[in-house]
């Protein structure tokens, strides 16, 4: 059975076909990438997946089970972790205050009314920033950190609740190479010791073809190529998309 | 008026005050009395109420004063609401150490102050408030009232009315207690006095925001042979400019409390409603000695004319000190007893007394007909009713009142 | 009915719409583009009535005639344009920084200065204005008569529509207004000059108030209660047409008026409660009113609001400090201080409850005054029909309140900004409405007297100890709840939902239950109070109430935990010292409150945090790289 199982996802905006007919898989242990010029319904695919948007047509199933139109939280408790195109962290909250949140919520614990939040979960809490690499960090405000570091707090936050799933959108947008490829590199290793997946969304073509397994190319919703690297380079219409150019060009 | 200490300085000094205090509301010159109202709120007819008792106390002190001391009014804004005014009723009797305490405009500012007397034992004279609870359903043994209430003044319309042969009445009333107590004791009344009375429709518009178009509109659509109106202020102002143009008021007797007062009149200048048959204050008419003498003497403080507001803060002013002397000191029970059918031989608005059944004096009204001349709205034809057949019927005071069961 | 009655009827009606969307053009062409919430705009109104009715009269007294008249109506109109640009200049220019709905407690404070303003120039009295010179009669309609200026009344408001809808689509600066509503950021990304725009968006606005203001002068006389009269219609209006869309609040202003003109035949009292009413019931099925959008996000991802540190040592023996002097306070004040410091705690708890919500959950509430007055009149009624002992009757006033908030929260946190802040509105008035109007239960207006505490509490003194307990152990929980893992949720709701829901936080939820026990805590704070006053009346759950709460919290300091206190101690006791000195204590305290907003635009404990860092250590990390 695959981890994730997507059948015939459609989304319409209005008149406007978002998403139309999208059907993929993706094993434990595996790195998925969706790849696509913009608008051409990546985010929405991974809003669908994640929960925050309802699809009009097509199901989601998580380990054989369903979990089309759940709301995020939902899915989030079925072992889906996820971090945003544009970074989503708690800005009144330190580092550590971010992922102990989830950690909070992961035990059931979110609504408590009397414990001292700061104290609870805290060693793992600063487990995980040390596996992603700020628990240097911890003690500052999510507000004034720089934004490559904050990527890291929320893949930090994903990680909380042990999912079996990351869903990354766009997960090194807004930073340098390098930081790009240590990220990336961390991911692939995090993915690698936990045996879970990943599906991410990325723009710059040497990520995705340096970190991902597998490769789905989207245009104007549809998918319009599937497989391993090498096979998506070769690909005339992807090569068409992206204006003829050679498909490593952009950077 | 005076000075005032906020809670911190109060840390300070209040040890010695306390221990320095002997007779509340006597110092070896003066009577120190409180009073408070809702000055900021509604100027129209505070700040003439106002004029009208520091013009009597000001007489009063000239000539000497009460019980050979002078009287010193320590006054206040109530804010305008029952929770300021509480807190500042406390503030007198507490801080300012007042004998007792007068004033308030609004029913229900009246009524928690009156409330509050009761709870401490404090004799507390309301000015202005016309609510029938006051003196009645919520009245208490601490609590006395001067201007003639709804009741009394709905009465004296009705007996107006009572021959003129109309039967289909329309209510138009502001939606708050006055308006539906007028309302209400317009119903009472009519029911009793007048044969054959139907209501034939009822409007309360929100207090300020008559949507007076279509309250005219639904009122003639009802077609009435006679209106009752509540409405005072702007309220009016609307109500009479439509009800004029649309001919609302032709061929109708209209009965209107309070329109005659000139806090309400002199804004409609020469559009005051001609024929309306109203309450109010024909000041200008008035020709007793007594009343020329207050005149006379509040044109000369003020250079302005009284208005209603004035002739009752001046009297309050002398009822005070006829209750004092009679009291001989500011002792609340004292006082309590002197207030007990008071009577006041000769004022302005004629002679009357307080009865001690429902601590509300007999004091009447002047009941007319407006008319426009030279530019603005005047009484005519009226007569100034006195209050005591008006009152409420002894035996049901006595089945109301709180105070007065068994 | 006759057909010819309801034709008029409904020639009533569209004459009421027509005055009250000219009234709420303004203000919502104003919230479209600065998203300021702008209470100054009921006083625009009233000062556009009171300058007509000068000019009027000088101009008439030259010329009679329509020119003077309508000369007089536009001068005045044009005046307060100008008024509306000095507000700009010198007030709201310097706080478009500061928090959000920061700018409200500025224009409320212009509104008190404006009351006492207009009455030291035009006196107490109504003033009469003239009639429109030409209309002063009627028109036969069905064989009713119509009055004149009514029917050319129901033609200006599409004209006043019609030239703005060509003002917004024919001039450059319509068009950028029209930007800015839809894209604030945009407008200022492409180079246009924001401060310029602002200046000429606050003249129209204050322009079309003061057309519309001095326009009622045929109409009603000018009175110093038009600013409120008017200013709580307009943003009804202007909600239930959508905040930013004036076809909207034409459209909201014809459904108003109609049912108003046809819904008091049915029911004689319904002017007092319609308009919310309406805007409930619009807001529950249309979140954004009838023609409104969601607002874009603002690009700069929601400033980071404030964080919570733990207290310094600094705070620490301030507070012990502070606590020993409640505690001996007795020993050496007065019975009217006693008065003063249970009034001080019970708005502390009451403020404390708002910005619980406010502050630390991105709720605005304009409604607060709902709980904290139902707890109250939950304990009034329980003592007055039942004759339930103080004890119990306190201990129900939470519960009251609770089961309003939980229910009323339920449908307002579906809703979000300033949408989600009317609802609350609405649903206080409604409560307000019931209170005012179920006379046999509540007293009506009169309210309820004689609701004091228990023998044993009703020395002054052991009242006070009984309100430090419990004020204390409210605001105390309160505290605690913001530093457990319930605050950190709502927090966490407030600086980003999609992340919140993302980690398996229903943010619609948590919202509901910090509504929910923010009621309850103002519901127990109303319980405390009524018996501290002996009596109650619907005016505890009036506006003003929940404006006092809003000054509070907002004077105090929003972004900070202690602030609300601080607020409510110094609103109290700056009432209390400045009320006895003037009869303009009014406009005194609005000069104060205005000076402090500029002064401390981020609230007085804001302010000491940044410059005392001991004492207030929640850092409010507001510079964000992009």
């Amino acid at each position: 059975m695959s981890l994730l199982r997507v059948e015939g996802l459609s989304k319409a905006f209005g008149g406007f076909e978002a998403v139309r007919d999208v059907s993929f898989t993706l094993e434990a242990g595996e790195r998925l990438a969706i790849i696509g010029p913009n608008g051409a319904g990546k985010s929405t695919c991974f809003n669908m997946i994640g929960g925050q948007l309802r699809p009009d047509r097509g199901r989601v199933l998580l380990n054989g089970e369903e979990i089309t139109g759940l709301p995020p939280r939902a899915v989030w408790r079925k072992g889906v972790g996820r971090t945003f195109q544009i970074a989503a962290a708690f800005g009144s909250m330190t580092v550590v205050e971010n992922v102990q949140m989830a950690l909070l919520s992961h035990h059931g614990r979110a609504r408590a009314l009397f414990p001292l939040a700061r104290a609870l979960y805290r060693e793992e809490a600063m487990a995980l920033l040390e596996r992603v690499g700020i628990r240097d960090q911890a003690e500052r405000f999510c507000s004034v950190l720089a934004y490559g570091d904050i990527k890291r707090v929320e893949l930090a936050v994903a990680l909380a609740h042990g999912p079996r799933l990351l869903l990354m959108d766009e997960p090194t947008a807004g930073m340098a190479p390098a930081e790009r490829h240590a990220l990336m590199r961390l991911v692939s290793a995090i993915v690698a010791e936990r045996g879970i997946a990943v599906l991410f969304t990325e723009h710059d073509m040497d990520v995705v073809f340096a970190y991902a397994d597998r490769i789905l190319v989207i245009n104007r919703g549809r998918l319009i190529a599937e497989g391993p690297p090498e096979r998506v380079r070769a690909d005339r219409e992807v090569q068409a998309i992206y204006l003829g150019s050679s498909v490593e060009a952009p950077a | 008026m005076t000075k005032r200490r906020g809670l911190l300085p109060a840390v300070a000094g209040l040890a010695i005050a306390g221990m320095t205090a002997s007779v509340p509301g006597e110092t070896a010159e003066t009577i120190r009395i409180g009073e408070l109202n809702s000055y900021n709120r509604f100027p129209a007819f505070t700040e003439p109420y106002k004029k009208g008792w520091q013009l009597g106390f000001e007489e009063i002190n000239a000539a000497g004063g009460v019980l050979g001391k002078q009287i010193e009014v320590i006054s206040r804004d109530d804010g305008g609401t029952t929770g300021d005014a509480v807190r500042v009723a406390e503030e007198l009797v507490v801080r300012e150490k007042v004998a007792f305490i007068f004033g308030t405009f609004l029913s229900n500012i009246g009524l928690a102050v009156a409330d509050f007397a009761n709870q401490r034992k404090v004799l507390f004279i309301a000015s202005e408030p016309l609510t029938d609870a006051l003196t009645m359903a919520k009245g208490n043994r601490y609590t006395y009232r001067l201007r003639p209430n709804t009741y009394m003044q709905t009465g004296m319309l009705v007996d107006e009315a009572k021959d003129l042969g109309k039967t289909r009445w329309a209510i138009v009333a502001p939606n708050y207690e006055y308006g539906q107590s007028a309302a209400a004791n317009f119903k009472r009344l009519a029911a009793e006095k007048i044969p054959g009375v139907e209501i034939v429709i009822e409007q309360f518009p929100a207090l300020g925001k008559i949507d007076a178009g279509a309250t005219v509109a639904a009122i003639e659509q009802a077609n009435p042979d006679a209106i009752f109106s509540a409405l005072f202020g702007g309220d009016l102002a609307k109500f009479v400019r439509e009800g004029t143009t649309r001919g609302l008021f032709e061929g109708r007797t209209v009965l209107s409390l309070l329109t005659g007062e000139p806090e309400w009149l002199d804004p409609l200048k020469d559009e005051a409603p001609v024929g309306w048959i109203v309450t109010g204050y024909p000041w200008e008419q008035i020709d007793t000695p007594e009343h020329e003498a207050f005149v006379a003497a509040y044109r000369a403080a003020y250079d302005d004319y009284p208005r209603l507001g004035s002739i009752l803060g001046y009297t309050l002013a002398y009822t005070i000190k006829a209750m004092l002397e009679k009291a001989g000191s500011t002792d609340t029970e004292a006082m309590l007893a002197a207030m007990e059918g008071l009577r006041i031989e000769s004022s302005p608005a004629g002679p009357f007394y307080i009865r001690d059944l429902d601590n509300q004096a007999t004091m009447g009204a002047w009941v007319g007909k407006l008319a426009v001349e030279g530019g603005r709205g005047k009484m005519v034809d009226w007569r100034y009713v006195d209050g005591e057949p008006y009152m409420f019927p002894a035996e049901e005071v006595r089945r109301v009142r709180p105070d007065l069961q068994n | 009915m006759d057909p010819g009655f309801l034709f008029v009827q409904f020639l009533n009606g569209l004459a009421t719409a027509s005055f009250l969307f000219m009234a709420s053009a303004g203000l919502t062409i104003v919230f479209g583009v600065t998203r300021i919430v702008n209470f100054a705009h009921g006083s625009f109104y009233m000062l556009g009535a009171y300058i007509a009715y000068t000019l009027a009269g000088v101009f008439m007294e030259v010329a009679y005639g329509a020119v003077s008249f309508w000369g007089a109506i536009f001068l005045a109109a044009a005046i307060v344009g100008l008024l509306g640009v000095l507000l700009e200049l010198v007030v709201l220019r310097r706080i478009y920084d500061a928090p959000e709905l920061f700018q409200l407690l500025a224009t409320f404070a212009v509104v008190l200065i404006v009351q006492d303003l207009v009455r030291m120039t035009w006196g107490g009295e109504d003033l009469l204005g003239p009639r429109a010179p030409g209309l002063k009669s009627f028109v036969v309609v069905l064989d009713r008569r119509f009055p004149e200026y009514e029917l050319a009344m129901i033609f200006a408001g599409p004209l006043v529509l019609g030239a703005l809808w060509l003002l917004f689509h024919r001039t450059r600066f319509g068009v950028l207004v029209r930007a800015a509503t839809l894209d604030r950021e945009m407008v200022g990304a492409l180079g246009v000059n924001q401060a310029l725009l602002f200046t000429g968006v606050l003249f129209l606005g204050a322009f079309l108030a003061g057309l519309a203001g001095a326009l009622q002068l045929p109409r009603e006389p000018a009175n110093p209660y038009m600013d409120v009269n008017i200013i709580v219609e307009a943003f009804v209006v202007t909600v239930i047409g959508g905040m930013g869309s004036v076809t909207g609040a034409f459209l909201a202003a014809l459904l108003i008026g109609e049912l108003q003109a046809f819904g008091i035949l049915i029911f004689p009292k319904i002017t007092l409660v319609l308009a919310f009413l309406v805007m409930a019931a619009v807001l529950i099925v249309r979140p954004y009113g009838l023609l409104g959008r969601p607002q874009a996000e603002s690009h700069a991802a929601a400033r980071a609001g404030a964080g919570l540190a733990a207290g310094t040592p600094l705070q620490r023996s301030l507070w012990m400090g502070l606590l020993a002097f409640l505690l001996l306070l007795p020993l050496f004040a007065d019975e009217y201080s006693l008065k003063l410091a249970i009034e001080l705690l019970i708005f502390g708890l009451f403020a404390f409850s708002l910005n619980f919500i406010m502050g630390w959950g991105g709720i605005v509430s304009f409604g607060h005054a709902a709980y904290f007055g139902l707890g109250a009149y939950g304990a009034a009624l329980l003592v007055h029909h039942l004759a339930w002992p103080m004890e119990a009757a306190i201990l129900s006033a939470p519960l009251v309140a609770g089961v309003a908030a939980l229910v009323f929260g339920a449908l307002c946190v579906r809703l979000s900004g300033v949408y989600l802040a009317m609802l609350t509105l609405a649903f206080a008035q409604i409560v307000y409405a019931i209170a005012f109007q179920w006379v046999e239960l509540t007293g009506g207006d009169n309210g309820l007297i004689g609701i004091w505490p228990s023998s044993w509490a009703s020395s002054r003194t052991v009242y006070y100890y009984l309100t430090l307990a419990v004020t204390l152990a409210g605001i105390g929980l309160l505290w605690r709840f913001l530093y457990a893992p319930f605050g950190y949720s709502s927090r966490a709701v407030r600086d980003s939902a999609i992340r919140a829901d993302a980690i398996g936080i229903d943010p619609r939820y948590q919202r509901w239950l910090a509504f929910t026990v923010s009621g309850i805590a103002a519901g127990l704070g109303g319980g405390l109070y009524v018996f501290s006053k002996g009596n109650i009346d619907p005016e505890v759950l009036a506006i003003p109430t929940s404006v006092d709460a809003l000054t509070m919290v907002l004077l105090g300091g929003v972004e900070t935990v202690t602030g609300p206190l601080a607020g409510a101690a110094l609103l109290t006791l700056l009432k209390d010292f400045v009320m006895p000195l003037t009869l303009y204590w009014k406009m005194v305290m609005g000069g104060l409150i205005l000076a402090m907003v500029l002064a401390f635009p981020k609230g007085l404990v804001g302010i000491l945090g940044d410059r005392l860092p001991g004492l207030q250590a929640a850092p409010t990390g507001r510079e964000r790289p992009a």
